[in-house]
C-alpha cells in the first residue's frame, strides 16, 4: 500500500483530525473565497499574480522538463549546455521505451491491482461502515476503538510480517500479495460511518416500516446517498494503490511482467539511467493517466459533493 | 399483579439478593454491549437482538479479516519476529538482543540523524511555503481555480515519477539546475552526488572547514527534502485553504475596522484560528517524513547520508535479509513516532485554539 494512503487514513485518526479529514474531502471546490477580501486593490491582485505566476513556473517547470525531454533526441539530451527549447521534436523515445520494457503490461497490471484494491475497499467500508452506524451488536464499541488504534501503526512496522505471511501463503509473486492485504481500509471504514451516520434517521424509520432489512437499506439507499463518500474513499485508494512501490517491491521479485508501473519505471530508471530521454518517455507515460483521470475526477469530486450536499 | 410492577420487583429483588453476581453479569453486559434492559426483553426481542448481531459481524467479517491479519495479527507478529535471530527463516529466540545490538550500531545511530534532518527540512519550511501559498489563493482572483489544480498536481504525480524528473534535474554533467548556476556565473554542484554537508560546503569558500558533526545535512538529503517539500505542498495547500475557509469573516472584518494591517490580521487573528489545521499538518507531515521512500529509493539508494529510518529498514530487511533486525529497527521506528505524536497532541492540547 502506499504511502500517502496511509497517510490519508491517518487523517481519520485523530479526533479532531477527523474534521479536518472531511474539511478536505469538501476543499477544491466548495470553499468559496471570501467575498469580502474582494476590495483587492488592483496594484496587489497584480502583485499577487507576479507571485503565483512565479511559483506556479516553479512547480510547474519540472512537468515541462519531464516532457521536454522525453521529445529531445539523445544527443540533443546530452548537449552541453542543455536546450530549454529542443531544436527538433521526436516521438522515437516513447517507441523505444515500449520495446525495452513491457509498460503496456505495466499499465494493465496497475489497472487491475488498483480496481481490484478499489473495489474491495468500497465493498468493505460500506459494509463495515453500515454496521457501526447503524447496528446494534455487542463488541461495537471495543472494535471501533481496535480499528481506529491501527491507524496508528505504521507501514514500515508491518512491511516484514506481512512479507513472511505473504510467504507462508505461497502468495509470494503474485496480484493477490498485491491486492488482498489492501482491500480494508479504516480511513474507509470510518468516513462510510460518517456518511451513514449523516443520512437522516426518518429514512432509515421509514425503510425498516417497510419491511426492509439492513442489506436492502445498505444497498437500495444508503450506498445511493453516501455517492460523494464513496467517490472519496474509491479515490484515495485508488491513487495509494496507483502510486505504491515499496509493498510491490518487496513481494514481486521473480516475476516481472507481474509489475505494476511505479516498479516497472523505479526498475526502468536504474537500468536506463544514464538515457535521460528514454526515462523522461517512460516517466510521462506512467503520469498521464492519472493526470488525465485527475482533471476529469476533479470536476465530479466537486460535483458529487455540491449535488447531494451531504456533509460528512 | 400489574406488568409493569412486577417487572419492577423482579428487578429489585434480583439485585439485592445477588450483590456481586449481578454486579458481574451487569459490568459483562456492559463490556458486551448488551442493551441495558436485557433481563427485561422478551424472547422475541432477545432473538431478534442476536440475529442483528450475527448479521452485523457478517458484515464485519471482510473488513475484520483483512485488518486483523494483515494490521492486527501482523504487528504482534513484529515483536514476535523481533526477539528472534531471523534471517530467511525462522532460527534461535534471542530474547532482545536485536535491540540492544541496534543501540550500538552507528549506520542504525546515522540513520536517525539523517531522519531528523529530513523531519527538520521538510516539515516547518514546507508548511510555511503551503501557507503563503494559500493565503495568496484565498483571495478572489482571477483563474484562482487554475493555480490550485496546478499546484495540487505534484501530489498526484507519482513519486517514483517525480524522482526520476528531479534526479534528471540534478544530474551534475547534464542537469538543468547546473545549467542555471552557470548561467548565473555560480559554481556548479554535484547535488545528489554530493555526500559532504551542506554547511561545511557553504563555509569551503571562505576557508573555514567544519569538524564533521557540525557539517549539517548533505547535499544530497537536502536535494531530497527539496523535491519532497514541491511534492507535498499540493496537499497542505488544499487542508490550508479548507482551514482558511472555515475561519469565520467576521473576526478578520472587525479587527480590520479597529485599523490592525493586513499583516496584524493575518499574525493576531488568521493564525491562531488556523491553529488546528496547522497542528494536524504538522503531525501528518512528520509522519509523512518518517515514512519517505520512493523518492529517496529512485534518487539516491546507495548514498549512507541519505539513508533515512525506513530506507534502513528496507536494506536491512531487503538487502540482506535481516527480518528479525529489521523488524527490530521498525518498532523502534513505531515506538519513536508514537512518542513523537504523543508529545505533539500534548503541546497542541496547551497552544492550538479550538475557536
Amino acid at each position: 500500500m502506499a504511502e500517502e494512503q496511509r497517510d490519508k487514513e491517518r487523517a481519520g485518526t485523530l479526533a479532531g483530525a477527523a474534521r479536518e479529514g472531511e474539511r478536505l474531502a469538501e476543499a477544491p471546490g466548495t470553499t468559496r473565497p471570501a467575498r469580502s477580501w474582494a476590495r483587492v486593490r488592483p496594484g496587489s491582485a497584480l502583485l499577487i499574480h507576479a507571485v503565483l505566476i512565479v511559483a506556479g513556473l516553479a512547480v510547474a517547470f519540472p512537468f515541462y522538463w519531464m516532457v521536454i525531454t522525453s521529445l529531445k533526441t539523445a544527443t540533443e539530451t546530452t548537449s552541453i549546455p542543455p536546450t530549454l527549447f529542443p531544436k527538433a521534436l521526436t516521438f522515437s523515445n516513447y517507441a523505444e521505451v515500449w520495446r525495452a520494457a513491457p509498460f503496456g503490461r505495466y499499465f494493465l497490471n496497475t489497472v487491475g491491482i488498483a480496481g481490484c484494491v478499489t473495489l474491495g475497499v468500497l465493498f468493505t467500508s460500506a459494509l463495515a461502515g453500515h454496521a457501526f452506524a447503524r447496528m446494534r451488536f455487542p463488541g461495537r464499541q471495543v472494535l471501533f476503538v481496535l480499528l481506529l488504534a491501527t491507524l496508528m501503526i505504521p507501514f514500515e512496522v508491518l512491511l516484514i510480517p506481512d512479507y513472511i505471511l505473504i510467504t507462508k501463503l505461497h502468495w509470494e509473486d503474485t496480484y493477490l500479495a498485491m491486492i488482498v492485504p489492501w482491500m480494508a481500509s479504516v480511513f474507509g471504514i470510518f468516513l462510510m460511518r460518517q456518511f451513514f451516520l449523516g443520512i437522516p434517521d426518518e429514512l432509515w424509520d421509514a425503510a425498516r416500516l417497510d419491511g426492509c432489512g439492513h442489506g436492502t437499506y445498505l444497498s437500495r439507499i444508503a450506498v445511493p446517498l453516501a455517492g460523494s463518500g464513496l467517490a472519496v474513499v474509491a479515490i484515495v485508494s485508488f491513487l495509494g494503490s496507483w502510486n505504491a512501490l515499496l509493498w510491490p517491491l518487496v513481494v514481486v521479485t521473480r516475476h516481472p511482467e507481474i509489475r505494476p508501473i511505479q516498479l516497472g519505471l523505479a526498475v526502468f530508471t536504474t537500468e536506463f539511467g544514464v538515457y535521460f530521454h528514454l526515462v523522461m518517455a517512460a516517466a510521462t507515460v506512467t503520469i498521464l493517466p492519472v493526470l488525465l483521470l485527475f482533471l476529469v475526477a476533479q470536476r465530479q469530486f466537486v460535483e458529487s459533493i455540491a449535488r447531494t450536499g451531504v456533509k460528512g | 399483579m400489574d406488568p409493569i410492577a412486577k417487572r419492577h420487583g423482579e428487578g429489585v429483588e434480583q439485585e439485592t439478593r445477588q450483590g456481586w453476581a449481578a454486579r458481574a453479569r451487569q459490568s459483562l453486559r456492559h463490556w458486551l454491549e448488551l442493551p441495558e434492559e436485557w433481563h427485561r426483553l422478551s424472547p422475541a426481542a432477545r432473538r431478534r437482538f442476536v440475529r442483528e448481531s450475527f448479521q452485523a459481524y457478517t458484515f464485519l467479517l471482510p473488513a475484520l479479516v483483512i485488518i486483523g491479519v494483515f494490521h492486527l495479527f501482523a504487528i504482534f507478529y513484529a515483536v514476535y519476529i523481533s526477539l528472534h535471530d531471523w534471517s530467511i527463516l525462522k532460527e534461535a529466540y534471542i530474547g532482545l538482543a536485536n535491540y540492544s545490538k541496534l543501540l550500538a550500531d552507528p549506520e542504525f545511530r546515522q540513520s536517525l540523524l539523517v531522519t531528523l534532518w529530513y523531519v527538520i527540512g521538510t516539515v516547518p519550511v514546507g508548511l510555511a511555503l503551503s501557507l503563503g501559498v494559500a493565503v495568496l489563493l484565498f483571495r478572489p482572483l482571477r483563474g484562482v481555480g487554475f493555480y490550485r489544480t496546478l499546484f495540487f498536481l505534484p501530489y498526484i504525480t507519482s513519486l517514483v515519477a517525480a524522482a526520476a524528473v528531479w534526479q534528471w534535474m540534478y544530474n551534475p554533467d547534464y542537469g538543468v539546475l547546473n545549467l542555471a548556476l552557470a548561467r548565473l556565473g555560480l559554481p556548479t554542484q554535484r547535488w545528489l552526488l554530493e555526500p559532504r554537508g551542506v554547511f561545511a560546503l557553504a563555509l569551503e569558500p571562505l576557508g573555514i572547514a567544519l569538524p564533521e558533526w557540525a557539517a549539517g545535512p548533505s547535499l544530497a538529503l537536502v536535494s531530497i527534502i527539496v523535491m519532497s517539500i514541491w511534492s507535498g505542498l499540493g496537499f497542505n495547500v488544499i487542508v490550508y485553504l479548507a482551514g482558511l475557509g472555515s475561519i469565520p469573516r467576521e473576526l478578520q472584518e472587525a479587527a480590520r475596522v479597529d485599523g490592525a494591517g493586513e499583516w496584524q490580521v493575518f499574525r493576531q487573528v488568521t493564525m491562531p484560528l488556523l491553529s488546528p489545521t496547522t497542528f494536524f499538518l504538522v503531525i501528518i507531515a512528520t509522519i509523512r517524513a518518517f515514512q519517505a521512500f520512493n523518492q529517496i529509493y529512485v534518487m539516491s539508494p546507495n548514498d549512507p547520508t541519505t539513508r533515512t529510518l525506513t530506507m534502513f529498514i528496507f536494506q536491512t530487511f531487503y538487502g540482506s535479509s535481516r527480518a528479525g533486525y529489521g523488524a527490530a529497527a521498525a518498532m523502534a521506528l513505531f515506538v519513536i513516532l508514537l512518542l513523537l505524536t504523543i508529545a505533539q497532541m500534548r503541546l497542541g492540547q496547551e497552544k492550538v485554539h479550538y475557536g
